[in-house]
């Protein structure tokens, strides 16, 4: 690591903007590092139990006809895992690190409503007590799946407070994203430092923005979903009870409603991350801006058009199946050019390959497999057998860890200097990458096979039918390989707090406003915002020579 | 080798053209799959920086012109897919018109309910067809959704309550083919498994026919005795009721419980001692009997032919 100027050791805690000292200038503050880097935490708690839920399970399939675990809690564990990994791991992760860097990247002090930023933080922890809670009440946690589909949620089918608490906490945590949405678009509409035009914002924050924006057009759709579910279950009502008169698809319309937009507001985050990351492990500025930014918007006015390629199973007909298929298909090519315009951003480069990048070129490959399996179940045919089977947990474990959590790795290698003035080991960083996509592989890439000869997701137990037993296994060993894969950048966290390598402002050498101040960044973030004349301030600074046009 | 079941086995018309199409999806997307793989392999090893070069490297901010080839080119094969697509959607599943029914299948959490409007039939679990047929089948819940599922005859097709949903089920080969409910249902979601028993058209008829007679009830020894057991023990309450199974041909069935257990007499033994051990939470309730009772029923229920 020659090119890290040597700074003095730290000695100064990290600033807060209350005058009180420890717990209690966190819990009340309303600095968005603060927050920001208090998601992160919350979120890595709930990516270890969220671990343990996930190892459980594989446990219990290891081979067939194992009785480790009783199918009460497998159903159990299945909900609670995906639910924690979708709603309390990648999504407040994304909006946490944008929380972070949105301010410091567009040159300002603080989000635009810092009081709002803070209750968005604590309805987001609110929701997950809630959720979990009900892991004490008499019949334990929810065990309907993480889309929950009436009627099974309803409480003839469902008599315990399961769902019940599950609908509660996700109604906490949802107005807190759309608070956190509003903020954002906020805060990024009016807050920009001067010269920093929307067509110079770095491709971060115009991924939030696009994210911000999906946030308060969707989340109110499953919040009115969840009233009726709740009206449903407490009050007798019967929005979504076919036996009384309701709709047991109607909930599904809803569901998917939000629930297909939401996976883009898991994974467009991701995307700019790695349109940071990339460029500058490649020394060269993106390839195509505009089109990444433009392919970004287009993804998100798409992604609200084709939540019903969740339900080609549902009996809706041809024509209706038809339509979803093709919308889908379309989101294939703005995800392509992305993919493309990565690619060719590291061509002709000088490429570095530290832990981010590692974690970033591999999140390339492991995205387009999760993208192409996509392609394939979006035509109807395809997905009638896909659909409920493994195929699709690999599908998606593709898309939500080799996409999101590989970008979110790469996110916290990248940015770990900058909020907490330390490098991370590149020795453990390295440790952990080769960890993670062993494992990742192992687990997933066979679960492709067990769907196609016809293994259904979400059971407990299966028959000892050709393979099964060979292929769950070697799935089960991946996922203890991933077990140990966390516990290495754990330790890569704790050991590098205590005693990394002083990192300066920007170890990186990259280029946009967040590695101009000092790291960590003072309260107020910046004595001076340096001046902004493209979209690579730092670099117009370095190449006084050769700015960019 | 053993026998891959699945997309590996295609055994019905739909089927094969669904693995068709799933064939040809797939090969393109792992070609391009390799394509791009190949592509960053090399960039990564051609550009990887040397050490002691520090220098920058050109600058290059994008070009139109590549774009639009990279748009136009993804257009293309989406179109392509999408075109096949719809092909194969409507050979798969035409309209049925007004056609009647030749199998009703109606879900129960954790088992099937099927009725042959046709011949009468009633029956569960085990589906019976003869091959090179297409049959009709009409889908419906009576509590929550699940769905119906063989994987190597087609598609799969939700059953919902108080929506009624339709398809088409054919097998070109006599064969028994594993199925089971894919869409999750409760406890015992796991333990839902169907199968298919597609067999040549005299077998059809001849299943059908003893399945339409209704066996004579035992009057002697201890399959008297079960019959006897079997009113008195409330058995019917739920088993002549839609509650539970159809029991009046249970001895030709394959397996018990949707698939939990083998179909022998042994275990239909222990299946009656305790249900809960073999399908915890199932709705069959563990009734108590004395194991001469149990005996006594097993006998009347394998008499019944
Ligand atoms: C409360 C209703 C109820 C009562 C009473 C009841 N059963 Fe059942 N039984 C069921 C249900 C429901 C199933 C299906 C369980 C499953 O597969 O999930 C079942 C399954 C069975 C099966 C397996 C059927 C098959 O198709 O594989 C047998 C055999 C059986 N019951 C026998 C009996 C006998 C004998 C009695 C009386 C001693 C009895 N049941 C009483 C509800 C009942
Ligand atoms: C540590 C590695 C992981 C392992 C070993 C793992 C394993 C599993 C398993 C065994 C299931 C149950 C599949 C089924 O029965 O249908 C599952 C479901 C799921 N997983 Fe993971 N998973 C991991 C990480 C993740 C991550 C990072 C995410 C998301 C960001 C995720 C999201 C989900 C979701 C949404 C479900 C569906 C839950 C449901 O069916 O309701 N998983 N996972
Ligand atoms: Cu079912």
């Amino acid at each position: 690591m020659s090119r890290i100027p040597l700074v003095p050791e730290i000695t100064e805690p990290l600033p807060s903007i209350r005058e009180s000292e420890g717990l209690l200038a966190w819990v009340a503050s309303i600095d968005h590092k603060q927050i920001g880097i208090m998601y992160l935490i919350a979120t890595l708690f709930f990516f270890l139990v969220g671990g343990i839920e996930a190892l459980l399970m594989r446990i219990q399939l290891v081979r067939p006809e194992n009785d480790f675990i009783s199918p009460e809690v497998f159903n159990q564990l299945f909900t609670m895992h995906g639910t924690t990994m979708i709603f309390f791991v990648v999504m407040p992760f994304l909006i946490g690190i944008g929380v972070y860097l949105v301010p410091l990247m567009i040159g300002a002090r603080d989000m635009a409503f810092p009081r709002l930023n803070a209750l968005s933080y604590w309805l987001f922890v609110l929701g997950g007590l809630l959720l979990y809670f009900s892991f004490f009440t008499q019949s334990g946690a929810p065990d309907v799946g993480w889309f929950a589909y009436t009627p099974l949620s309803e409480k003839p089918f469902t008599l315990n407070k399961g769902p019940t608490y599950w609908v509660l906490g996700l109604l906490a945590t949802g107005i807190g994203s759309v608070a956190s949405g509003l903020n954002n678009i906020v805060t990024i509409i009016t807050l920009r430092t001067p010269g920093l035009t929307m067509r110079r914002l770095p491709l971060f924050v115009w991924m939030i923005l696009v994210t911000s924006f999906l946030l308060i057009f969707v989340m109110p759709i499953i919040t009115s979903a969840f009233a009726m579910l709740l009206l449903d279950r407490l009050l007798g009502a019967t929005f979504f009870m076919p036996a009384t008169g309701g709709s047991a698809i109607l909930y599904q319309h809803f569901f998917w409603g939000f629930g297909h937009p939401e996976v883009y507001i898991l994974i467009l985050p991701a995307f700019g991350i790695i349109s940071e990351v990339i460029p500058v492990f490649s020394r060269k500025p993106i390839y195509g801006y505009e089109f990444v930014a433009g392919s970004t918007v287009a993804i998100g006015l798409l992604s609200l058009g084709v939540w019903a390629h969740h339900m080609f199973a549902v009996g809706l007909g041809n024509v209706f199946n038809a339509f979803f298929a093709i919308a889908s298909m379309l989101i294939a090519i703005p995800t392509g050019i992305k993919v493309l315009n990565w690619t060719a951003t590291m061509w002709g480069g000088k490429i570095h390959f530290a832990t981010p990048m590692l974690f970033a070129v591999t999140f390339l490959i492991e995205f387009v497999v999760g993208g192409l399996s996509g392609v394939a179940i979006a035509s109807p045919p395809i997905d009638w057998q896909a659909t409920d089977t493994y195929f699709i947990v690999a599908h998606f474990h593709y898309t939500l860890f080799g996409g999101s959590l590989f970008a979110i790795f790469a996110g916290v290698y990248y940015w770990f200097p900058k909020m907490s003035g330390r490098m991370p080991s590149e020795r453990l960083g390295k440790w952990h990458f080769w960890l993670t996509v062993i494992g990742f592989n192992l687990t997933f890439l066979v679960q492709h096979l067990l769907g196609l000869m016809g293994m259904p997701r979400r059971v407990y137990t299966y028959h000892d039918l050709p393979y099964w037993g060979d292929m769950n296994l070697i799935s089960t060993v991946g996922s203890l390989i991933l077990g140990l894969s966390v516990i290495v950048f754990v330790w890569n966290i704790i050991a590098s707090l205590r005693s990394g390598i002083p990192a300066g402002n920007n170890p990186w050498n990259a280029w946009t406003l967040e590695w101009a101040t000092t790291s960590p960044p003072p309260v107020h973030n910046f004595d001076l915002v340096p001046p902004v004349h493209g979209r690579r301030p730092l670099w117009d600074l370095a190449h006084p020579d050769m700015p960019d046009k | 080798m053993d026998k891959l079941g699945g997309v590996f086995n295609a055994s019905s018309p739909e089927m094969e053209a669904m693995v068709d199409l799933t064939l040809f999806i797939i090969i393109v997307a792992v070609a391009i799959l390799g394509i791009i793989t190949i592509a960053i392999t090399y960039i990564l090893i051609r550009y990887r920086r040397r050490s002691a070069d520090t220098a920058e490297p050109r600058q290059d901010f994008g070009s139109t012109k590549v774009e639009i080839v990279w748009t136009v080119i993804p257009a293309l094969i989406v179109g392509v897919f999408f075109f096949s697509t719809i092909k194969t959607m409507y050979a798969v599943n035409p309209p049925f018109g007004d056609r009647e029914p030749d199998l009703v299948i109606i879900g129960h959490q954790w088992w099937w309910e099927l009725f042959y409007p046709k011949s009468g039939v009633r029956t569960a679990n085990e589906v019976h067809i003869p091959i090179g047929k297409k049959l009709l089948v009409r889908l419906n819940s009576v509590d929550v959704i699940h769905d119906f599922w063989v994987p190597e005859l087609g598609p799969k097709i939700d059953l919902v309550p108080g929506h009624t949903n339709h398809i088409w089920l054919s097998a070109s080969k006599p064969g028994v083919y594993l199925g089971a409910c894919a869409e999750f249902c409760g406890v015992q979601h796991a333990n839902m498994r169907i199968r298919v028993i597609a067999e040549t058209q005299e077998d059809f008829d001849k299943w059908q026919e003893e399945h339409r007679k209704i066996p004579p009830t035992p009057t002697t020894g201890e399959a008297a005795l079960g019959a006897k057991l079997f009113q008195e023990k409330a058995c019917t309450n739920c088993h002549l009721t839609g509650v539970g199974p159809d029991l009046t041909h249970l001895s030709s069935r394959q397996t018990l419980a949707a698939g939990a257990l083998e179909n022998t007499p042994s275990n239909l033994v222990k299946w009656l001692k305790n249900p809960e051990k073999y399908k915890p939470s199932s709705y069959m309730p563990n009734m108590k009997l004395t194991d001469v009772e149990v005996n006594a029923i097993v006998a009347y229920l394998e008499a019944l032919k």
